[in-house]
């Protein structure tokens, strides 16, 4: 499997990068881990003329929290999420779901840059920070701006960003009370068949706020506001779950593909997001 | 076709340059232009695992790299681990212990074993399979690799003790 040609360039300051693109447009692309963006273009369904790689922009990658806000840098990687410390400390859904995606060789390469800002549904990171409610930050050539995970996504790919534009970096408040990332997936490596992502907050015995998101079941991640209201003010009993379900299947849109028909998929979210829900509640 | 570029590689400790195309993928530079064949080419799709190398301190699928990113790197590939004459534990342990059977998948198991067992020198069993998740095997069922890997950190971690 051998790409079209392209050619590469390796810029060492964000100035090189934003050049580049203003030169190409949409000819070019940069590129973080690969992992995403190789595949297809071995595939030959992407077609990139001119390869940015960003490895050797300084201060691009490194995770911090300042005052209760996570910053992660866009070439962070999955593995670097997963041994830090301070991330588990806290947002340990982080780790959590990066445990879940692909397999140790992939989570060594691939960013959480490049897995928000691909636009691809079937990508854990971009439901993840529809739960935490992050926010994202751009760089272009008339400088930064911040915008909400929950406005980033239009369609399938096609996100917010402007072609001239690079995604550098993420941050959420950190979030409180108890999480679960919960994925369904046919084997190691494979994309969901359906995951949820959930933040639960707990006081007084009953749920004081919830967030809820879903991945793989529409061609954007889906937040669902509705499911998270089901749940708030409830101690979390069975009705309390399935009427979040309910709200939860009303917000997704599956399609048929290899990973099965739709009411398979309605099914396995239904299924996804009542453990998330039980194991995120348990943890509050 | 794109125009090739000069190439950088230090591989196993040995210094290379060569021409290439930014697209070649940096299995076939590694296998084709320096004829290191220890890694092996099976899916081609970062799946199975076959062409794992280390590349800068991590275990990657050399099919999903491009031999531009690569540039500039340090690979270390199954044949950097041991030789004949002087296998490495790892290989030692699944000559001892039967694990592997076609012997295809090998040179990535060993490979990314012996990244698992840096990171984490004295895993569980199934610290062991989530690691090498990454890495499929069609003849073993993987019981065989999994004990040739425990084994090998029992050693590894014995050598150390009996060292200090």
């Amino acid at each position: 499997m051998i790409p079209a040609a392209f050619e590469y360039y390796r810029p060492t300051d964000m100035a090189g990068v934003i050049a580049l693109l203003q030169e190409h447009g949409d000819d070019a692309r940069v590129i973080a881990g690969g992992h995403s963006l190789i595949p297809m273009m071995k595939l030959r369904m992407a077609e990139v003329p001119h390869l940015i790689d960003l490895q050797d922009i300084k201060g691009l990658d490194g995770i911090s929290i300042t005052d209760g806000v996570v910053h992660i840098g866009a070439m962070t990687t999955q593995h670097d999420i997963i041994n830090s410390a301070p991330m588990l400390a806290a947002a340990p859904i982080m780790k959590e779901a990066a445990l879940q995606i692909a397999d140790p060789q992939v989570r060594y390469m691939g960013t959480v840059g490049g897995n928000v800002a691909n636009g691809d549904p079937g990508n854990d990171m971009p439901g993840l920070m529809q739960c935490l409610n992050a926010q994202f930050q751009l760089t272009g050539p008339d400088g930064d701006r911040t915008v909400d995970a929950r406005d980033f996504y239009d369609a399938a790919y096609m996100t917010e960003r402007e072609d001239d534009e690079v995604l550098i970096s993420v941050s959420f408040a950190a979030p409180v009370g108890g999480y679960a990332y919960e994925k369904q997936k046919r084997k190691i490596g494979d994309y969901a068949t359906a995951a949820a992502a959930v933040q639960i907050s707990k006081e007084g015995g009953k749920v004081a706020t919830a967030s809820i998101a879903m991945t793989n079941l529409s061609d954007v991640p889906v937040w669902s506001e509705a499911a998270a209201e089901a749940l708030v003010g409830s101690d979390c009993d069975d009705a309390a779950v399935k009427a979040a379900v309910a709200a939860m299947l009303d917000d997704i849109d599956p399609t048929e593909d290899n990973r099965g028909p739709v009411a398979f998929k309605r099914h396995a979210a239904g299924i996804v997001l009542g453990r998330a829900i039980a194991r995120a509640w348990s943890r509050a | 076709m794109s125009k090739k570029m000069h190439v950088k590689l230090n591989v196993n400790g040995e210094d290379h340059e060569f021409l290439a195309e930014p697209r070649e993928l940096l299995i076939y530079a590694l296998r084709e232009k320096l004829n290191i064949t220890g890694p092996h080419v099976g899916c081609e799709t970062s799946h199975c695992g076959a062409c794992t190398v280390t590349m800068n301190g991590k275990s990657v699928k050399s099919c999903t790299v491009f031999v531009a990113q690569a540039n500039g790197a340090e690979v270390t590939t199954v044949e950097g681990l041991g030789t004949p004459d002087a296998l490495h534990i790892l290989q030692e342990n699944f000559k001892e212990h039967h694990g592997l059977q076609c012997g295809f998948c090998t040179p990535g198991m060993i490979t990314r074993a012996a990244k698992l067992l840096e990171e984490i020198p004295n895993p569980t069993e199934e610290e062991v399979r989530f690691g090498i998740a990454g890495n499929i095997c069609r003849c073993t069922g993987y019981q065989n690799i999994v004990k040739s890997i425990l084994s090998a950190a029992s050693e590894l971690n014995a050598a150390k003790e009996a060292a200090q």
